[in-house]
């Protein structure tokens, strides 16, 4: 059997403070094939946001292992890049030096100053964003931000691209639209990609397989659903696809029915 | 004849004619309407202190004005510092200088002083802020060190310098250097979660961390201690140059304190009023060009 391209293998999460120690993932394992899409949902509590830490190696899982491509992930770096919830983009450069810190550093030994620019444009393209790239941060709207966040996550050319709630923090128009370009880029470039999200819908439009967890403390992978649609999908003729209804109503019935968040307010 | 046309007038739609006539002139010369805007907007910012100015002056003149005042009321200050007023830049013997000259003197001194404790103290609070143990080390001797008063350096500084001129400059470093330093740390300790996270998925290395991610999220706290210390600076050069003497608006007030030319004294403290509070606005004006756009996202 041929390696996996990711496997997360038998991740818990501990953490103590003081005497008091929380376990919020337990035993959770996954593997990823390369193009795929997979979208990790579960109530907020249930430590997705953790576990992508842990793949990124922003945090360090207290046991399991990562493996990249056979590779051990043990500290943090751009072949998997992050766009985080809150864009994360630096206040004091425009847009364009935003995505050209991430290129200069990714490519500095192999592409030249020139070939730098021009794949910091190309990415700028990809999400629509040439006009506004000598607009600061804070000159420009949330779902442009966000855009920008992408652009530069994959400017770094990652293995896996992890999506932090990208969409979260938006309205849903622009989250709609935000969706839209995210499947066109993903046909476009074939990346791998893992998101977390709470949105039924979007897990349901944008998977190849949805991760559904259990409530933390204690979390662990409840089950995983195949999204077998057909690429390119578009959301108006989906909304009366049969497929399309069964899967959204089986997410549903696991986070609602079978793993209420019993102390949601 | 004569009542006819009047009532015509009258009849007639005059006054929207006369409405319109003034916006058609301000279309056509969009400058002059902005000139008068800014006019109008400067007039309200500067009418306000003028007239306090003018009530402080004028009971100043009052209470000061018997004969027998010890303090001079305005008019004598200006008739008797004339010749100073006028001739900023007189050279002559020794101390015997133009007040431009004593303001220069002194400005050169807080100027070294001031750059040399902001180079030490934004470097001294990079290391503070980000190290642990550095913080543990260096915070509690800072915290002793800052409660200092600038002048109680003064001795010190002579005898180890042996000369005025430096020990003057240093004690302008010491006095700066401390909100410098605190600020530039807290600044550095609150540098955001996510961009350090950005700094670890691109893998940063330290030099670039500092250049490219510390010092510009820190930048607005950095120039808060900055301004402070500037202010502080040029407080204590007065002092200072009370006690080492030469050229220099310090030595100035105290020479003329010492030769009881009060109206001497007031114009050196209006003028190092002026000077404080341009060195001030220069630094603001300074963080404000540095820090543009980028107190939020």
């Amino acid at each position: 059997m041929a390696k996996p391209y990711l496997s997360l293998e038998q991740i818990d999460m501990v953490f103590s403070r003081g005497g008091a120690t929380t376990q919020v993932l337990n035993q959770v394992s996954l593997t990823v094939e390369k193009n795929e899409f997979i979208s990790i949902i579960g109530h907020s509590g249930c430590g997705k946001s953790t576990l992508l830490n842990i793949v990124a190696g922003l945090t360090q899982a207290t046991r399991g292992v990562v493996f990249l491509e056979g590779n051990v992930v043990d500290k943090p770096g751009p072949d998997r890049a992050v766009v985080f919830q809150n864009h994360s983009l630096l206040p004091w450069l425009t847009t364009y030096e935003n995505v050209k810190l991430a290129v200069d550093k990714v490519f500095s030994s192999t592409k030249s100053r020139a070939e730098r620019h021009e794949w910091t444009m190309r990415n700028l393209e990809l999400v629509q964003m040439v006009h506004a790239k000598d607009k600061r941060p804070s000159e420009i709207s949330g779902g442009m931000k966000q855009r920008v966040g992408i652009a530069r996550a994959l400017a770094m050319e990652p293995k896996v691209l992890l999506l932090d709630e990208p969409f979260g923090a938006l309205d849903a128009l622009t989250r709609a639209h935000l969706q839209d370009q995210v499947m066109q880029i993903h046909a476009e470039l074939a990346n791998t990609v893992l998101m977390i999200t709470h949105d039924v819908d979007e897990a349901v439009l944008l998977s190849d397989r949805i991760v559904m967890m259990t409530n933390g403390p204690s979390a662990r992978i409840g089950e995983i659903l195949d999204v077998p649609l057909e690429r390119p999908r578009r959301r108006i003729e989906l909304a009366s696809d049969a497929t399309y209804i069964r899967c959204r109503s089986a997410v549903m019935k696991f986070l609602y029915e079978r793993h209420r968040l019993v102390e949601a307010a | 004849m004569t009542a006819n046309p009047v009532r015509l007038k009258s009849m007639e739609p005059v006054k929207p004619q006369a409405d319109i006539v003034p916006l058609a002139v301000a279309r056509r010369n969009p400058a002059g309407r902005a000139l008068r805007k800014w006019l109008a907007s400067a007039m309200s910012h500067v009418l306000p202190p003028l007239v306090t100015l003018l009530f402080l002056l004028i009971f100043w003149e009052i209470v000061c004005s018997s004969p027998t005042a010890s303090v001079p009321p305005p008019s004598r200050v200006v008739s008797e510092t004339w010749e100073l007023i006028v001739h900023p830049f007189y050279v002559g013997q020794g101390v015997d200088q133009g007040l431009f000259w004593h303001i220069f003197a002194s400005l050169k001194r807080v100027a070294l002083g001031y750059c040399l404790a902001a180079f030490a103290g934004i470097a001294l609070g990079a290391l503070v802020g980000q190290s642990e143990w550095a913080m543990r080390g260096l915070d509690p001797i800072f915290q002793i060190l800052r409660t200092v008063p600038p002048l109680a350096w003064l001795p010190l500084s002579l005898a180890a310098f042996k000369d005025g001129n430096p020990s003057a400059i240093f004690v302008i470093f010491i006095t700066a250097i401390w909100p410098i330093i605190i600020n530039t740390a807290v600044g550095i300790r609150n540098i955001p979660q996510d961009y350090q996270n950005v700094a670890k998925v691109l893998r940063l290395n330290q030099l670039e961390y500092f250049g490219k991610i510390m010092i510009p999220a820190a930048a607005p706290y950095i120039f808060t201690g900055l301004r402070i210390g500037i202010g502080l600076s040029w407080l204590a050069i007065v002092a200072a140059e009370m006690l080492i003497g030469g050229v220099g608006i310090g030595f100035f007030i105290w020479d003329a304190w010492n030769s009881s030319r009060i109206s001497d004294i007031i114009l050196a403290l209006i003028y190092v009023g002026i000077v404080g509070y341009l060195l001030d606005r220069l630094i603001a004006f300074i963080a404000k060009a540095v820090t543009r756009n980028t107190a939020s996202a």
